[in-house]
């Protein structure tokens, strides 16, 4: 054993790759939370007053609430009170009319991560909506969406030019009490994207956001929601990295997805913020309450997830299945090692008739990392033949790492056939040096073990996602593998 | 090619091997014969370089390296390969991506140029051929749901695409039935050259019969009691291991 921890250690030890910091003057408002602060960020997105008073209740439930504690996670309390709730950059605080418009500094940040929305623009058929800190700072594409009906935008410029589409789902998926985290970013939320895909279009691109969190003690707050109307078809994709920071950094996203009858929508997610050093300091810590409503019958929302960043995940991506024979799929990779902790899965939520979920979870613990499976499969008593069929499998690489799966079966239907299956298994010596004595370096073994164990999940990745997730993941073991 | 001088080497503070002797020449094959437990494998895996194994003493050469001093995919770029005895399941891995990952790390080492998907498929069907095997069986993940035969005629194929210069083959006629054993000789066969070399390991003399061999050492309780040529693999199984451990005594 000792040798293969010494192989492993050697292995290990390279830095965050994306740890920088871009240098922009923000335009910020002083850490804390109060009414005033709300009403500060509400008015400076020109928001109208129903939104604001959205907000406002939002946070007078919040402070009602208390933070769940519930999950395989730990972590020193948060003080809500010392974090920063609104940072914009300031060269964009009157909005960019085009790419010449965007402080060069950020492009630049944008082409360090790989981004170069220049590029994209012309090469990849990727529509970006960039979301840096808190504002959007450049929406591509748009003209060639708009020209399908096709709504793609940040939030905030939702809020001005569609307020009736964002009035009418705002919440409707996950409301405003569903729980403390989301609370929460109802009340602050400072922005995100919004897509609406209208009847029977078949969106031509892969709607895609990078998000990065860049000032210093900033909360980020996104609220990302997708409305899928009849018929339509969709497939968004969301990216991120963030720069090093000691501080910890909270991030509390909302996602809400709607699909319509025969609507389709997809959602996958590569997820490599900062999981901190190997001693657990710094990292994000990531509240994100994402929940797809397949509200028409035969609609289908898919999840795919590659967790490979942050200090704390607490993610659990969720369908909740009303229309008769609708879809919900779950398919996820999550990395923990260093000092990170993932508790991470899904909640299927079986209402209609015929209703069918698929749940794959890959979760991948290294050094000390904990990496935990929570899901849950609820049939309710109209759910006739509902079907779902669970797999939950862990590669533990080295010794002192975890994995715990806590599955949850509420079945209220007798005529539901409900399948679950865990396997847990260890990348051995043996596995190594099979791979080795071919000629693969260690590196290049434990890559290939690796994606060969994620290899159910990263077909569900659209094409040019899926060689982005299998690198990074490669990058993330490389760093923490020991 | 191969000098192995005075090998003394065991695990968790055991000796298993008390003192080998080997040179091992180009174009020759060699057969390790010997009971269970007398440090075949362990002799297999030192060579291939399995870390868990400590070599007390004694040195192992290869082409005037000293092949202690490598780790295992160095040893496998430098020519060295090892047919498993229990050959390792990769799921999810398919066999044909394995193989070129190992196939193009061993060319990246030499300096020669990686082949792309294109050549490399074109470079493999003809391997496949050797093998009698199924193309279908590229696609599946390395070794997972393979029979016993199917995974050490796999051995033999990825043998037959790395092409190594010395061949340590570690059981590889166990769990073989008749055909599949002409097959997976005719393989070994098949690749035999003036500049390679074959170390055989095996506990029964029927593999010998179709790879024959051009020295046959027997080796008992981590020491080779005896070398001969092919007649030595014969009387062993008229005679059994007995019959050559009270003659050795």
């Amino acid at each position: 054993m000792n040798s293969e921890t010494e192989m492993l250690r050697e292995y290990a030890e390279r830095d965050y790759q994306f740890g920088f910091v871009t240098d922009v003057e923000t335009d910020t408002v002083p850490a804390g939370l109060s009414e005033d602060v709300i009403r500060f960020i509400s008015k400076r997105k020109h928001e109208p007053k129903w939104l604001t008073t959205w907000r406002l209740e939002a946070y007078r439930h919040w402070l009602t609430m208390e933070e769940p504690h519930w999950a395989n996670i730990e972590y020193d309390p948060i003080n809500y009170q010392d974090i920063v709730y609104y940072s914009a950059p300031k060269s964009s605080a009157d909005g960019p009319k085009s790419l010449d418009d965007v402080d060069p500094e950020l492009i630049a940040t944008y082409e360090k991560l790989g981004i170069p929305l220049h590029e994209r623009e012309k090469l990849a058929g990727v529509a970006v909506d960039a979301v840096f800190d808190s504002v959007s700072v450049a929406t591509t594409f748009k003209d060639q969406l708009a020209a399908q009906g096709i709504i793609f935008c940040s939030f905030s410029e939702a809020v001005q030019e569609h307020p009736e589409l964002v009035r009418k789902y705002l919440g409707s998926v996950v409301p405003r009490s569903d729980n403390f985290f989301a609370a929460l970013n109802s009340a602050v939320f400072t922005d995100g994207s919004f897509a609406y895909i209208p009847k029977g279009v078949q969106c031509p691109l892969e709607l895609s956001t990078y998000f990065r969190i860049n000032a210093a003690k900033t909360g980020q707050f996104e609220r990302t929601l997708i409305i899928a109307d009849e018929g339509s078809c969709v497939s968004y994709l969301e990216g991120c990295t963030a720069p090093m920071r000691d501080e910890n950094q909270l991030h509390a996203a909302v996602v809400e997805l709607v699909a319509l009858n025969d609507a389709n929508i997809k959602y996958s997610t590569v997820q490599n913020w900062y999981p901190g050093n190997e001693d657990g300091v710094g990292g994000i810590f990531n509240f994100v309450t994402k929940r797809g409503a397949c509200r028409g019958s035969n609609s289908r929302i898919s999840w795919t997830q590659v967790e490979t960043g942050s200090a704390i995940t607490w993610k659990y991506p969720s369908c909740i299945l009303q229309g008769d024979n609708s879809v919900g799929e779950f398919y996820s990779i999550a990395l923990s090692a260093k000092r990170q902790q993932a508790d991470t899965g899904t909640k299927m939520v079986h209402i209609g008739r015929n209703t069918r979920s698929t749940i794959i979870s890959k979760g991948i613990s290294a050094q000390w990392g904990q990496n935990s499976y929570r899901g849950q499969v609820k049939i309710l008593k109209k759910a006739e033949g509902a079907r779902n069929y669970s797999q939950c499998d862990s590669l533990l690489i080295g010794e002192q790492c975890g994995a715990h799966t806590f599955p949850c079966l509420d079945v209220q239907n007798s005529s539901a056939h409900v399948e679950h299956e865990a396997s847990t298994s260890k990348i051995g010596e043996d596995q190594l040096f099979y791979c080795q004595q071919r000629g693969n370096s260690l590196e290049d073994s434990i890559n290939l073990i690796v994606n060969g164990f994620c290899k159910e999940v990263f077909r569900e990745l659209p094409m040019e996602f899926a060689v982005e997730a299998q690198k990074l993941l490669e990058v993330s073991l490389e760093g923490s593998v020991g | 090619m191969l000098e192995i001088r005075n090998l003394k080497a065991g695990i968790d503070g055991k000796t298993i091997l008390k003192g080998i002797d080997l040179t091992v020449n180009a174009g020759e094959v060699h057969a390790i014969m010997g009971p269970n437990g007398s440090g075949k494998s362990t002799l297999a895996q030192i060579i291939a370089g399995r870390e868990q194994f400590e070599v007390s003493s004694g040195s192992v050469k290869y082409d005037e390296k000293d092949l202690l001093e490598l780790a295992p995919e160095e040893r496998a770029c430098a020519g060295i390969f090892m047919a498993f005895q229990y050959p390792v399941e990769i799921p999810g891995v398919s066999n044909s991506y394995f193989l070129r990952s190992a196939l193009n790390s061993q060319r990246r080492a030499r300096g020669e140029q990686e082949l792309d998907a294109f050549e490399f498929l074109t470079f493999i069907q003809e391997r496949m051929a050797l093998l009698n095997l199924h193309e279908e069986l590229l696609n599946r993940p390395v070794n997972e749901g393979f029979s016993g035969g199917e995974k050490k005629r796999n051995e033999i194929f990825q043998m037959a695409v790395l092409e190594p210069q010395l061949a340590v083959l570690d059981e590889t006629d166990s769990g073989l039935d008749i055909d599949a054993l002409r097959v997976v000789a005719s393989g070994i066969n098949s690749l035999r050259r003036e500049d390679n070399a074959t170390i055989v390991v095996t506990h029964y003399q029927r593999l010998l019969n179709y790879v024959v061999p051009d020295f046959v050492h027997v080796l008992v309780d981590g020491r080779i009691v005896r070398s001969g040529d092919q007649q030595l693999a014969l009387d062993l199984e008229e005679h059994g291991y007995d019959h050559i451990i009270a003659q050795a005594a």
